[in-house]
C-alpha cells in the first residue's frame, strides 16, 4: 500500500507526470519575468486596482517614460540627495485619495490622505517632516462636508505630529469629479545609508504582519451599500505608522523590508517582494491574523483577506534571529497589537509566494487580477 | 459552530486521506467534479495534496462563466452600448473577452455598465432611473436561476417595466450527458453539483447511474466535504454498487426545493438548443423567457446582432471542459492565455479550471513533492515538513512558531 505523501508515492507521481506538466510551468516562469507590457487601448478600472494591471501601467508606461535612477526603484517613497550632505537623505513621497463613500465607519478620506502618506513615509524608515495637501473639488460640494474632512486631516496630522504646510485647490465643474479627491505629498529624513532595501531581503528571513488584514478595504465596500450586508464591528484600520516603525527601528532591531499593504492587500506585498528580491515567499494560513467581521464578509463575497485593503498595516521582512523581538515590539503598541509571524523567504521558485492551507495542502497566492473593491483609498 | 472551521479540519483530512490511499488501491481513478465551486475549493485548499497521486480529479463544465460562447458576450456587449442602457452583471463576467473586447473594455468606451452581486440589485438600479432600460445579463445553472425567476415575478408585480433579462441560463444535465457520450472519456464516477441540486434534487443524476453506469455523489462546497465525495464514489465502486449518493444532506434534499422549481416553470422554458463554449450546441440545455415575461426578455426588446463566433483556434477550453485535456495540456495555457490576457473562459472566471490551476494549483504539486520527499529522505523527517537544513537549500521550513 501506498500512503499519500509518502516518498514512494510522490516518487511515482513526480516520475509520471511531473516532466511535461514541469516544463510548462517552466515556460510560464519564463514569461513571467519578461518585462510587463501595456495591452490595453484604454485604462479600465483594473489599473487603479493595485493588481497585475496597475503594475503593469506603472512600468510599461510611467516608469518606461519617466525613467531615472531614482524612479527606476519603485519604492514607496524617493530619496533624494542634498548637497554636501551624506548621511541623512529627503524621503518623498505623494498618494491620491478618491474613497467613495468620503466618510466611513472608522475613518474618511482626510484620515486617509493624511495617514497613508506618513506610512508611505514610514515604512522606508524616514521620519515624516511635512505634508502638503491639493484638492480637486466637485462644483456643487458641501462646503460643511469640505469642512468635516478638513477638520478630520488637521486631527490627523496633529496626532502624527506632522503639519500640513502647503497646498492647492482647484475646482471642476459639477459631474466632472465625485465631491472631493485629495493629493499629499509628504517629505521626510532618512538616515544613509539606508537600512532598508528590497535588496536586503535574504532565504530565511522571516515575515511579520503588524495586525489583522482586510479592516479597511471590507469596511469601505460595505459602507459602498453595494452589498446588503452590515457588520456592527468592522471598521477601517487607518493609523499611522510612523511610531510603529521607529520602535521597531530603535529597538536594533535588523528589518530588511518594510511595506505598507494598502490596495491588493497582503498578497500583493509579498508577490511584489518575491519577485523583485528575486525569492519565493511561504506564508502560512492559520498564522494569518484576520478579525471575525472580515472573514464574514470574504467568506460571503468570494474575496480572499489576503487581497483586502489595508490603511495601517504593514508588512515587514525581518532577520530570522530577530522575528520574535519584532513581534514583541509591535505588539507594545497599540499599532501593533495584533503582529504575528506569517512566513518565511526561501531561496526559490524565485517570484513565488505559496500559502500552506490550514487543510494541509499548499498553493499558489498570485498578484491580483481584476478589481474586486473598487475605489476605496 | 464559527464559519465553516469543522469541515476544513486538517487532521480528518489527513486521516481521510490515509483511507483515500489505502481504499483506492492500485488502479489509477478519474473522478469528474461537475461544478466549477467545486473546482475553486480544490484549488484554494490544496486538496489534491492530500490525495494519493493514483486518485485524479477531473474539472467539469460547471463554471457558468466558462461556458457562455463568444457570440453570446458580443449580443450582451452590443446591448450595453445601446442609448439609455445600465448594462448589469455579475463581477466575473465583465472580464471575459468577446469578439472585441470585454464589457470592462465597453465599460472604459463609454458603455454604463455595473457589476451587481443578485439579480435583485438589478431590479433596485430599474427602481432608482426610471428613465433608463436596466439588463440584467443572467447566467448560472439551475442555481441561480431561481433568483432571476423570482426577480423577475417581482418586477411584474410591482409594474416595473424598465428592467430586462438577457437570459442565458443553462441547465447540468446535458452537457453531463454530452460529456458522457464523447468518445475517449474514462471517467470511474462524478462529484454532483451541491448548490444545483439544492434546487433540482439528485434525482435527476440517476440517468448517470443507469444508463452509464457511473456512481455519481452530490457533495458539498467544503473541503472536507470533497474528500468525503472521493471517498465514497471509490468506496461504491469496490463494494460494486453504483447509485446517486447524497452527501450534502444537512443542505440538500433529495427531492430538491419543489417551491424553487415551481418559479422556475414559471418564469422559464426549455430552449430546442443553446450554444455550449467549447461542447458546441446542445439541445434542450438552456432556459429562456416564458410568452408571459416576453415585455421583459432582453434578446426580444433590443436588437442583437445573434452572430455565432467560432472560439479563437489556438483554444482549448472545450477540451478543459470535457476533461480530456488538462489545463496545462492546453497549447496556449500560460503562455498566451493567462488570468490577465485570458483568451479562453476557462481562464477567466476563479472557478474556471485554467484559471484556478494557474491561480493556486501551478507549482504547488510539484513543489510539495519536493518537499516531502526532502523531509521522507531525511533521517528526522517525519513528512510533516520537518525537512532541516541550512541557508539557501532549505525549502518549506516549518513557520517559526508565534510568539505571545
Amino acid at each position: 500500500m501506498v500512503e499519500p505523501g509518502s516518498g514512494a508515492a510522490i516518487k511515482a507521481a513526480s516520475a509520471r507526470n511531473a516532466d511535461p506538466e514541469q516544463r510548462v510551468l517552466e515556460r510560464i516562469a519564463e514569461i513571467r519575468k519578461r518585462k510587463p507590457s501595456l495591452r490595453e487601448d484604454a485604462i479600465t478600472m483594473s489599473h487603479g486596482a493595485g493588481g497585475k494591471a496597475s503594475h503593469t501601467l506603472i512600468t510599461a508606461l510611467f516608469g518606461d517614460i519617466l525613467s531615472n535612477p531614482v524612479l527606476d526603484q519603485l519604492g514607496d517613497q524617493a530619496v533624494l540627495m542634498l548637497p554636501g550632505v551624506d548621511n541623512v537623505g529627503l524621503a518623498v513621497t505623494t498618494d491620491s485619495f478618491v474613497v467613495s463613500p468620503l466618510f466611513f465607519p472608522g475613518g474618511d478620506i482626510g484620515e486617509l490622505a493624511v495617514n497613508g502618506t506618513i506610512n508611505d513615509l514610514a515604512v522606508g524608515g524616514a521620519t515624516p517632516l511635512g505634508l502638503s495637501a491639493a484638492f480637486i473639488l466637485e462644483e456643487g460640494l458641501d462646503v460643511a462636508t469640505l469642512r468635516r474632512v478638513v477638520e478630520s486631516m488637521r486631527r490627523a496630522a496633529d496626532r502624527a505630529g506632522v503639519n500640513i504646510v502647503t497646498g492647492d485647490t482647484k475646482v471642476v465643474p459639477r459631474g466632472k469629479a465625485d465631491q472631493l479627491f485629495i493629493t499629499t505629498t509628504g517629505v521626510g529624513v532618512v538616515a544613509l545609508p539606508q537600512r532598508l532595501a528590497m535588496h536586503r531581503i535574504v532565504p530565511g528571513d522571516v515575515v511579520v504582519l503588524s495586525g489583522a488584514m482586510g479592516d479597511h478595504g471590507s469596511t469601505v465596500m460595505l459602507a459602498r451599500g453595494d452589498v446588503d450586508l452590515e457588520a456592527d464591528n468592522l471598521r477601517s484600520d487607518t493609523m499611522p505608522l510612523h511610531g510603529l516603525t521607529a520602535a521597531l527601528l530603535d529597538a536594533g532591531i535588523d528589518v530588511h523590508f518594510m511595506r505598507d499593504a494598502t490596495r491588493g492587500g497582503v498578497a500583493t506585498v509579498l508577490n511584489e517582494i518575491a519577485q523583485a528580491a528575486g525569492v519565493a515567499v511561504a506564508i502560512d494560513e492559520v498564522s494569518l491574523p484576520v478579525h471575525d467581521e472580515v472573514r464574514g464578509v470574504a467568506e460571503i463575497l468570494g474575496i480572499d483577506p489576503l487581497y483586502i485593503a489595508n490603511e495601517g498595516k504593514l508588512v515587514a521582512v525581518v532577520a530570522r534571529e530577530h522575528a520574535s523581538r519584532a513581534v514583541e515590539v509591535m505588539r507594545s503598541r497599540p499599532e501593533g497589537a495584533e503582529a504575528a509571524v506569517i512566513g518565511e523567504v526561501l531561496a526559490d521558485p524565485e517570484g513565488m509566494v505559496f500559502l500552506h492551507t490550514g487543510f494541509g495542502g499548499t498553493r499558489v497566492v498570485d498578484m491580483l487580477v481584476g478589481d474586486p473593491l473598487p475605489r476605496i483609498c | 459552530m464559527k464559519f465553516a472551521d469543522e469541515f476544513r479540519d486538517a487532521d480528518i483530512a489527513r486521516a481521510l486521506g490515509a483511507r483515500i490511499a489505502a481504499e483506492s488501491g492500485d488502479r489509477h481513478w478519474k473522478i469528474m467534479e461537475v461544478c466549477g465551486g467545486h473546482t475553486h475549493t480544490i484549488f484554494k485548499y490544496g486538496i489534491e495534496d492530500l490525495l494519493p497521486s493514483n486518485v485524479e480529479l477531473v474539472h467539469g463544465p460547471g463554471c457558468p462563466v466558462c461556458v457562455i460562447p463568444m457570440g453570446r458576450l458580443d449580443d450582451g456587449i452590443a446591448v450595453a452600448h445601446q442609448p439609455g442602457v445600465i448594462f448589469t452583471c455579475f463581477g466575473d463576467l465583465m472580464r471575459v473577452p468577446g469578439s472585441e473586447g470585454s464589457l470592462l473594455d465597453a465599460k472604459a468606451a463609454g458603455a454604463d455598465v455595473r457589476m451587481v452581486y443578485s439579480p435583485l440589485d438589478a431590479l433596485k438600479i430599474a427602481q432608482q432611473n426610471p428613465d433608463r432600460k436596466v439588463v440584467f445579463y443572467a447566467i448560472g445553472f439551475e442555481t441561480t436561476a431561481p433568483s432571476t425567476a423570482l426577480t423577475l415575478m417581482r418586477a411584474k408585480a410591482e409594474g416595473i417595466r424598465n428592467l430586462f433579462v438577457f437570459c442565458n441560463h443553462v441547465t447540468i444535465i446535458p452537457p453531463m450527458k454530452a460529456i458522457l457520450d464523447s468518445p475517449g472519456l474514462q471517467l470511474d464516477g462524478f462529484l454532483g453539483p451541491g448548490h444545483v441540486s439544492t434546487v433540482v434534487g439528485i434525482r435527476p443524476f440517476e440517468f448517470v447511474t443507469n444508463t452509464y453506469n457511473k456512481p455519481v455523489v452530490v457533495v458539498g462546497f467544503e473541503p472536507l466535504d470533497i474528500l468525503q465525495g472521493v471517498h465514497m464514489i471509490i468506496q461504491q465502486i469496490n463494494e460494486g454498487r453504483c447509485k446517486v449518493e447524497n452527501q450534502y444532506k444537512r443542505v440538500v434534499h433529495d427531492d430538491g426545493n419543489p417551491k424553487a422549481l415551481e418559479v422556475l416553470a414559471r418564469v422559464f422554458k426549455l430552449r430546442s438548443h443553446f450554444e455550449w463554449r467549447g461542447l458546441g450546441f446542445i439541445s434542450q440545455s438552456a432556459l429562456e423567457l416564458q410568452d408571459e415575461f416576453a415585455e421583459y426578455d432582453a434578446e426580444k426588446v433590443f436588437s442583437v446582432p445573434g452572430v455565432r463566433i467560432a472560439d479563437p483556434k489556438a483554444c482549448q477550453c472545450g477540451e478543459v471542459l470535457k476533461g480530456v485535456l488538462k489545463p496545462w495540456e492546453c497549447k496556449v495555457f500560460g503562455t498566451a492565455c493567462t488570468p490577465e490576457t485570458p483568451i479562453g473562459t476557462c481562464m477567466v472566471s476563479s472557478e474556471g479550471a485554467c484559471a484556478a490551476y494557474y491561480n493556486f494549483g501551478r507549482y504547488s504539486r510539484a513543489r510539495e513533492r519536493e518537499r516531502v520527499l526532502a523531509s521522507a529522505e531525511h533521517p528526522d523527517g517525519n513528512g510533516n515538513g520537518n525537512a532541516s537544513g541550512n541557508g539557501a537549500e532549505r525549502k518549506f521550513r516549518p513557520i517559526p512558531a508565534q510568539v505571545g
